[in-house]
């Protein structure tokens, strides 16, 4: 290929569909008369006629390899070596390179040029595959012509049940384009395999889950949180109980990427709450080995488990959005990640002041995972507009709403004891003349999400309760 | 042909494993699949009463022809009744 180019003279590489080539194409033929010029055509090879011995670059390999980014560009080469280059048509700029003086006197003093075709979007990287410079280290793995990918895919094990999108090397390397990380970083190590998570590996699994490149930020970030050790993931995926990671997205980044916060915000729907939060799933089934029925051993599971991301409605709250409230600075863009299930939902569309929807709230919350247990799992308190309005208008924070939501959810250990109430679940006797709460110290976490309509806000239920012994949530800021 | 990047750990080679053969056939039900070539009835009736007499469950199933690929409700019933098959591939 190398040989293809002049050793020395001039090299111009244009398009059709550019208006500056089209109007310098004269200038072109003069220069290709007087010899010493080779023109190279992006598009159409009949283009510059003025051009007789015009060469076809229709397949980019000579524009990828001089790394042309505008059309027309020339270049002049000297003993094999570049030692001049101009973009678009500038007379001035053509006869210092070309020392031929009176090019183009008809035409406009200068005229921009337009984007070259070698780096449109999709065909870079694929000159990129082409040419062997992805950087990509992962397997390889040829799927057959007359074979179906979908179908490939699944027969590997790699998809959670729904379709995939191929991770080609093309659609990796426009994914990793969405982060400054070098695609080497090992972000941590999955459970149950503890294979290391690559920022690539990470990317693949991100582009089989549907994100696009500017969703990977906010994946990596969840991928690190859930890897943090107070997180525990490989107790979180190896329980026979429901939960799974569930991840907040505060900050900037949630507009940025356009999550939903608002209306159906745990819902189906929206591409950046989906594709993320199965990204995170993917990277563990993939990365991590860790499968149902393997050492995935959730008893029942929950459809959470597919995906469960959503943004914090914090526009127009009153109260500190969640990563604040974890000691993130305003404005920083940030996931937490909690291991919780579904949905129980909270209906209250009469109390109209905060004392008596604290109280709804808290009835809700004891009766999470069983009436007769306390303490109980950490609980994800998901508050909806309209709920949020009857605090805000009354003045509570949120640390308000924390401390009464303890005090209400303080139980007569009479109630918990073993058989109590006819349930055979429950503590031992001793607990009988103690008062127990439902939560540890700070057991409960507030965000505030839904649709602008409607007084129905959420509890999603975590594991057992959270401490060094189970899994913590855990906040990570959301890196570029 | 479509080039698709590994997602997962790599410590797994990329043409799966076949199924172990198991150890013996005690506790087994092995499925005798007469795929319809001439004869192979004559042999694998034979192989089952050989193995029932060894106190072995067998499950019995024939394809229409040999000439295409078994109906996806047969493929369906021999995997969820029986634990290992034998057929007869050849006359």
């Amino acid at each position: 290929m190398a040989d293809d180019l002049p050793r020395d003279g001039l090299v111009a590489v244009v398009k059709r569909d550019c208006p500056t080539c089209v109007m310098a194409a004269p200038v072109l033929g003069e220069l290709a008369r007087r010899g010493g010029l080779s023109v190279y055509t992006q598009d159409d090879p009949s283009f510059p006629d003025t051009v007789p011995g015009r060469l076809d670059d229709t397949a980019l390999a000579i524009s990828h390899r001089l790394k042309i980014e505008i059309v027309p560009t020339l270049i002049r080469f000297a003993g094999g070596r570049e030692i001049g280059r101009t973009y678009g048509w500038d007379r001035n700029e053509w006869q210092r390179l070309t020392g031929i003086a009176g090019l183009g006197r008809d035409l406009p003093e200068a005229r921009p040029g337009c984007g070259a075709k070698n780096v449109e979007p999709g065909v870079l990287e694929r000159l990129k595959v082409r040419f062997n410079e992805t950087g990509l280290r992962s397997r390889r793995i040829e799927i057959g012509k007359d074979e179906d990918a979908q179908e490939a895919m699944f027969a590997r094990g790699w998809s959670d049940g729904l379709p995939l999108v191929p991770p080609t090397e093309e659609r990796v390397l426009r994914m990793l384009d969405g982060t400054a990380r070098d695609p080497q970083e090992v972000v941590g190590l999955v459970p149950p395999a503890l294979a290391a998570a690559t920022v690539e590996k990470i990317a693949i699994n991100a582009v089989m889950a549907g994100c696009k490149p500017e969703y990977l930020p906010v994946a990596l970030a969840a991928v690190e949180a859930v890897l943090d050790e107070s997180f525990a993931m490989h107790g979180v995926l190896a329980t026979t109980m429901f939960v799974g990671p569930v991840v907040i997205v505060n900050g900037p980044v949630r507009r940025r990427i356009g999550m939903n916060a608002k209306g159906n915000a745990l819902g189906q729907g929206n591409r950046a709450n989906a594709a993320i939060g199965r990204a995170l799933q993917l990277v563990i089934r993939n990365i991590g080995e860790g499968r149902p029925q393997e050492v995935d051993r959730a008893t029942l599971g929950n459809p959470g488990k597919l995906t469960y991301c959503f943004a914090e409605d914090e526009e127009g709250s009153s109260w500190e959005p969640l990563a604040v409230e974890r000691g993130l600075a305003p404005g920083q863009s940030a996931v937490t990640v909690f291991a919780g299930y579904g949905l129980q939902g909270i209906v209250d569309q009469t109390s109209r002041d905060p004392e008596s929807l604290a109280r709804s709230f808290a009835g809700s919350l004891r009766a999470l995972s069983n009436v007769k247990h306390a303490p109980s799992c950490d609980a994800l308190l998901v508050v909806c507009p309209e709920h949020h309005r009857t605090f805000k208008n009354a003045g509570w924070s949120k640390v308000r709403l924390y401390e009464e939501l303890h005090r209400l959810c303080e139980i007569p250990g009479a109630d918990l004891v073993a058989g109590a109430k006819g349930i055979a679940e429950g503590g031992p006797p001793s607990l009988a003349g103690e008062t127990v709460n439902k939560f540890r110290p700070g057991g409960i976490m507030i965000v505030r999400a839904g649709g602008d309509a409607g007084m129905f806000s959420g509890i999603i239920g975590g594991w057992s309760a959270g401490s060094a012994r189970s899994s913590l949530p855990v906040t990570k800021e959301v890196k570029p | 042909m479509t080039v698709l990047l590994d997602p997962t750990s790599e410590r797994s080679p990329t043409i799966r494993p076949r199924l172990p053969r198991p150890e013996s056939l005690g506790g087994l039900t092995v499925g005798i699949l007469d795929i319809a070539k001439s004869r192979g009835d004559v042999f694998l009736h034979r192989l089952g009463e050989r193995l029932a007499e060894r106190g072995i469950a067998v499950r019995h199933y024939a394809k229409p022809t040999n000439t295409r690929p078994a109906p996806l409700p047969l493929r369906q019933q021999i995997a969820a009744e029986v634990n290992v098959v034998i057929e007869g591939l050849s006359d």
